[in-house]
């Protein structure tokens, strides 16, 4: 005999094995466990989804922003359902014939034994009537869901929105089911696995009448669903309802930092719609209108409005010739007024100017003379470009800065290359480049990267991410909030900028709109020239001078001048930040930035 | 002899005996999970239990024409038959119908067939050919690769078809190649990782540490006759884990129960494996590695499903090993199918009075599911009649295969019986939640004629090669 053949008794031996164990398994399915009987006598196994209560969310002193409320599910399991009074189901449901035999024949084409969703979020007065009649109603129950609610119309673009998944949402992550809610823009995109809880499954057994008769095993199967993460936000509610008030009639941003932590007070796009109007089942149809609306309600002014910086710019670029040595304290230059060259100037002042009356004049002859000597101080103007361009860069100019604003745009801050594209490598200088002295040209910046430039004056040198979120409730906001990004500017030098920046407040035209009493605000007007109507009104602040809490930009398109709305804005929100109250002497100010609309194109001059 | 060359009388009529039983009770099992009041007659074609019938009758026809033909004729033409089929696998990607998300079928004139399901006898031919020839070693690194190829070429169109199910049948076949002399630890580390594998799967959470480390102490008691060095063992396992218990508490981190023990028999195993190596104790050094491997290996596989693999990779690996996925939750079918069974306790409900497996609570009823009918209709005692028959058919295969003097009918009687036993396994094994829902019929029970004919096939085929067993070839 083969030696082989000897195991043909560890094959058998396998046969043998599997078998008692079916036979074992059985023994006790079938003989000693009793509960399955109980389940079979004409009960049926229903599994209910149960749907978590979404995260709520809190602003940074702990008042609610966004909760729930509850709506009901109508599902229907084909195959269950027997002949029932139509008229009364559509009654009670206040729907169609129509809308029902649709219903029906596409949940049978989905699966005539699963359960699918035939009526979407049935409000609670509606189901308490349904409810007492469902049992005429085999093959039918109810599921409970949770939608949004928001304490006021505020902040909508940053707490962003919850819809329906996409099938794309569904292929991505295998958690979502056809019918979920996943949150779409905003907090609710960024945050949605921490907001969003963890579902369970309930086993119910019913009876042939539909009714529930109690819970399979005693519940011991179940999948309790874990509720979402409260999230506390960093913005001030109080500051956030003042800001949009302000902007009510016009279109623009704001953005409001802390700037020893880099958490966002406020940030606003103007026009911007009620939260409210995203929500439940007329979400689609005011979706379109809102999308069809010319002021663009749903356009993110404060990530994706990207335009050129203007005189906002000059600080940094007197920073650069500071540190680079291009220009010292004592420097003066010597300005001709709307007669200089090669770029003029607005208006006439006191001539030559140092550091400080240059910004306070926002003068562009100066400007010019300091960009002119970053560029000439190394061998090369190209190489002192980029010696340029690694400061802007620092300053967080044609990056993104923020992970916490999943979809904003990093702007534009030209390269070398760019330069050497369009003119030639050597052939281009600091004359050719020009604009950019002045902040104009080709730089691109979003009013969420300003406000972090306003930050960056504010801590004289450095930055924390700017982030939307303080905490979360049993887990870890991002390490990177914590991180210190230092830009490669001494701190002395920021002394006189600065300087410059309370006198721009204090000692020009703006003391009588824009002046806060007993806080020094440092500040920074802008005009954006815009080629389609009236000029953008922009100003970077911060306040107070000494141990700044808030820096702020604000941005007011077809404002005019820096001057004319987005400064006082920008100290109306810092007095209301800082003082929680306007004085009385700055009502009237109040009361015309409020009353202003800005909204068409062509303003006066 | 006189009975040398009369095929007839030396047909295994036990065998022809069992079959027939296990077609008739299939078929009485699909009819009561058809049933109902509306359609009555069993010859109703429009209904499955006709339809059913239909193809008996003919798998009837194909035995006896099978009877009929000389063994010679499979073994020269084994070759050309697995690469006709094969040809029809590759076909069948490009003009077959989608059924259940499977490109598998070709349906001529209403009639499906399935050329995967005639794929299996074909393979068991060819091996049995191949490894029959004079002089065959089946270490050779040569042979290793034919053999390889002979085996994954289908297993490899019948994954692009998107059947796996079927394609894991293949994997049977190294119960065959164990028999023919593959090393056993091949068998054995193979089983080890194919069960770990599925079992970190369906398992959850601490479970399977718990069953490694009973395994592991069982096996180390077994091992030894003195009760001291069980004891030292065992105190080894304790000691490590009250250490990461303490260091726990200490650091007050919340690891939980279950990495604390597994952490723990880690280091009991490393400091067991290095005492062990140290005193030259080979079998317990060999003991506390596979079971270090055992465990880094489930940790891997647990960690690569949940962490390495988006959730969308991980619904398609539940798709691929067949475990569905269920938009109600977990298990909701195998729940199901156990109420079906379970319901049915000692006795049964009775025929046809069946209420848990009439309504398509099952989607599968007629066919994959086919065992939850027996179970309810029939009780313990019904599945334990048909777990019983089975065996008794797969024993009495490994007795007439070892019977045989040619190596080819012996190969081939091996191959029909590890392949019969793979669908047994998996089928009833799923039906009651002890296997992963993996869709194959179960042999001669199930719903449909693709499967009935060529379970007759594979199963007659050997039938004919053993009435012939005195015959020289
Ligand atoms: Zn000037």
């Amino acid at each position: 005999m083969n030696v082989l053949s000897k195991r043909k008794f560890v094959v058998l031996a396998i046969f043998a094995f599997v078998g008692v164990i079916f036979i074992i398994s059985l023994f006790r399915l079938q003989v000693l466990d009793s509960t399955y009987k109980q389940y079979a006598t004409n009960n049926v196994l229903r599994l209910v989804t149960q749907y978590p209560a979404r995260g709520l969310v809190f602003d940074r002193n702990g008042k609610l922003l966004v909760y729930n409320k509850t709506a009901y599910d109508l599902l229907i399991t084909p195959r269950e359902v027997s002949k029932f009074d139509t008229t009364l189901f559509c009654n009670l449901l206040n729907i169609s014939k129509e809308d029902l035999e649709t219903g029906i024949s596409k949940a049978t084409k989905y699966s005539r034994y699963k359960p699918s969703i035939l009526i979407k979020q049935i409000s609670p007065e509606r189901f308490a009537v349904l409810k007492e009649q469902l049992y005429k109603f085999q093959g039918f129950h109810t599921q409970s869901r949770t939608l949004r609610e928001y304490s006021s119309t505020a902040a909508a673009h940053a707490l962003g929105y919850v819809g329906e998944v996409s099938g794309s949402d569904i292929q991505k992550d295998g958690y979502y089911k056809s019918g979920d809610y996943i949150g779409i823009s905003g907090i609710e995109k960024t945050y949605e696995k921490q907001l969003r809880g963890v579902k369970g499954v309930k086993k119910n057994l019913v009876d042939v009448y539909n009714r529930v008769q109690g819970s399979y095993r005693n519940g011991e199967e179940d999948i309790p669903a874990r509720i979402g993460k409260n999230i506390t936000s960093t913005i001030d509610l109080d500051l956030q309802l003042y800001a949009e008030q302000l902007f009510q009639n016009k279109r623009g941003s704001v953005v409001a930092i802390e700037p020893l932590t880099g958490e966002v007070l406020a940030i606003v796009s103007a026009p911007t719609y009620d939260p409210g109007l995203l929500v439940g089942r007329v979400r689609g149809k005011n979706y379109s209108e809102l999308l069809a609306d010319t002021l663009k309600p749903l356009f993110n002014r404060s990530l994706l409005a990207k335009y050129p910086p203007g005189s906002t710019f000059k600080p940094l670029n007197v920073l650069i010739g500071l540190q680079e040595q291009a220009i010292q304290l004592y420097t003066k230059f010597t300005c001709s007024g709307q007669g200089s060259r090669p770029i003029r100037c607005t208006h006439d002042h006191i001539t030559p100017t140092n550091v400080v009356q240059a910004i306070r004049e926002s003068c562009n002859a100066f400007l010019w003379n300091t960009f002119r000597s970053i560029l000439n101080n190394s061998k090369t103007s190209a190489e002192g470009f980029n010696v340029w361009y690694n400061y802007v860069k620092s300053f967080g100019i044609g990056q993104n800065v923020s992970s916490d604003f999943s979809n904003g745009l990093k702007g534009d801050l030209p390269t070398e290359e760019y330069y050497n594209n369009i003119y030639g490598k050597g052939h281009w200088n600091a004359l050719t480049v020009r604009s950019l002295s002045i902040g104009q040209g080709e730089l691109g910046v979003t009013p969420l990267q300003m406000a972090n430039y306003g930050s960056i004056l504010a801590n004289r040198g450095f930055y924390f991410e700017p982030h939307i979120i303080k905490k979360i409730e049993g887990d870890f906001i991002s390490q990177s909030f914590k991180i210190k990004n230092e830009v490669q500017i001494n701190q002395e030098y920021f002394k006189p900028v600065i300087e410059g920046m309370s006198q721009t407040v204090h000692q020009t035209n703006l003391v009588y709109t824009s002046k806060i009493p007993d806080i020094e605000m440092c500040g920074k007007t802008g005009t954006v020239e815009n080629n389609q109507g009236s000029d953008h009104s922009v100003f970077v602040a911060f306040a107070p001078r000494e141990n700044p809490e808030i820096a702020i930009f604000v941005y007011v398109e077809n404002g005019v001048w820096g001057s004319r709305y987005a400064a006082p804005m920008a100290s109306l929100m810092v007095e209301k930040y800082l003082t929680d109250s306007i004085s009385s002497n700055r009502k009237y100010i109040e009361k015309r930035m409020i009353d202003a609309n800005v909204l068409n194109p062509i303003q006066p001059k | 002899m006189a009975k040398r060359n009369n095929t007839w009388a030396n047909i295994d009529w036990v065998i022809i005996l069992l079959f027939l039983l296990l077609v008739f009770m299939g078929w009485l099992n699909i009819y009561a999970a058809v049933y109902n009041d509306e359609f009555q007659s069993i010859l109703d074609t429009s209904q499955r239990y006709g339809k059913q019938l239909i193809w008996i009758g003919a798998a009837f026809i194909l035995a006896f024409i099978i009877l009929l033909i000389d063994t010679s004729f499979y073994v020269f033409f084994s070759y050309i038959l697995y690469g006709v089929l094969v040809l029809l696998l590759i076909t069948v990607l490009f003009v077959g119908k989608e059924i259940n998300g499977a490109r598998s079928w070709f349906t001529i004139g209403g009639f499906g067939f399935q050329p995967s399901e005639f794929m299996k006898f074909a393979t068991a031919l060819v091996l049995a050919r191949y490894m029959s020839v004079f002089g065959f070693k089946i270490h050779k690194l040569k042979s290793l690769a034919t053999i390889a190829a002979i085996i994954f070429t289908p297993v490899l169109f019948i994954l692009l078809q998107n059947d796996t199910g079927s394609a894991l049948v293949y994997f049977s076949f190294v119960l065959v190649l164990y028999r023919e002399g593959l090393s056993g630890i091949v068998l054995f580390f193979g089983t080890l990782i194919a069960v770990l594998f599925i079992m970190a799967l369906i398992t959850p959470g601490i479970t399977l540490y718990l069953v490694l480390l009973g395994v592991a102490l069982l096996i180390f008691l077994i091992l030894n006759t003195k009760l001291i060095q069980f004891a030292r063992i065992f105190a080894a396992y304790l000691i490590s884990i009250i250490l990461f218990f303490l260091l726990n508490l200490v650091t007050e981190t919340e690891y939980g129960l279950a990495n604390v023990l597994i952490a723990g028999s880690l280091l009991g195993s490393v400091v067991i494996l290095l005492v062990s190596l140290q005193k030259r104790l080979k079998n317990y050094a060999v003991i506390s590695l596979v079971f270090l491997g055992s465990v880094l290996f489930t940790l891997t596989v647990d960690y690569g499903f949940e962490n390495l693999l988006e959730s969308h990779h991980q619904a398609r690996i539940n798709e691929l090993l067949g475990i569905e996925s269920d938009p109600l939750g977990a298990g909701y079918n195998v729940n199901q199918s156990k109420i079906a069974i379970g319901s049915g306790g000692s006795w049964g409900k009775g025929y046809l009075k069946g209420t848990q497996t009439k309504f398509n609570f099952v989607p599968e009823q007629s066919t994959d599911f086919i065992f939850c009918t027996v179970g309810e209709e029939w009780g313990f005692a019904g599945t334990s009649v048909v777990i019983v028959l089975f065996l008794i058919l797969l024993m009495r295969l490994i007795w007439l295969a070892e019977r045989q003097r040619s190596g080819f009918s012996r190969i081939y009687g091996y191959s029909v019986a590890v392949i019969l036993f793979f669908h047994f396994m998996v089928n009833i094994g799923m039906t009651i939640g002890l296997m992963p829902v993996i869709g194959i019929p179960l042999p001669f029970f199930s719903y449909g004629g693709s499967s009935l004919w060529s379970f007759t096939i594979l199963l007659f085929i050997f039938i004919r090669l053993d009435a012939s067993r005195f015959d020289q070839f």
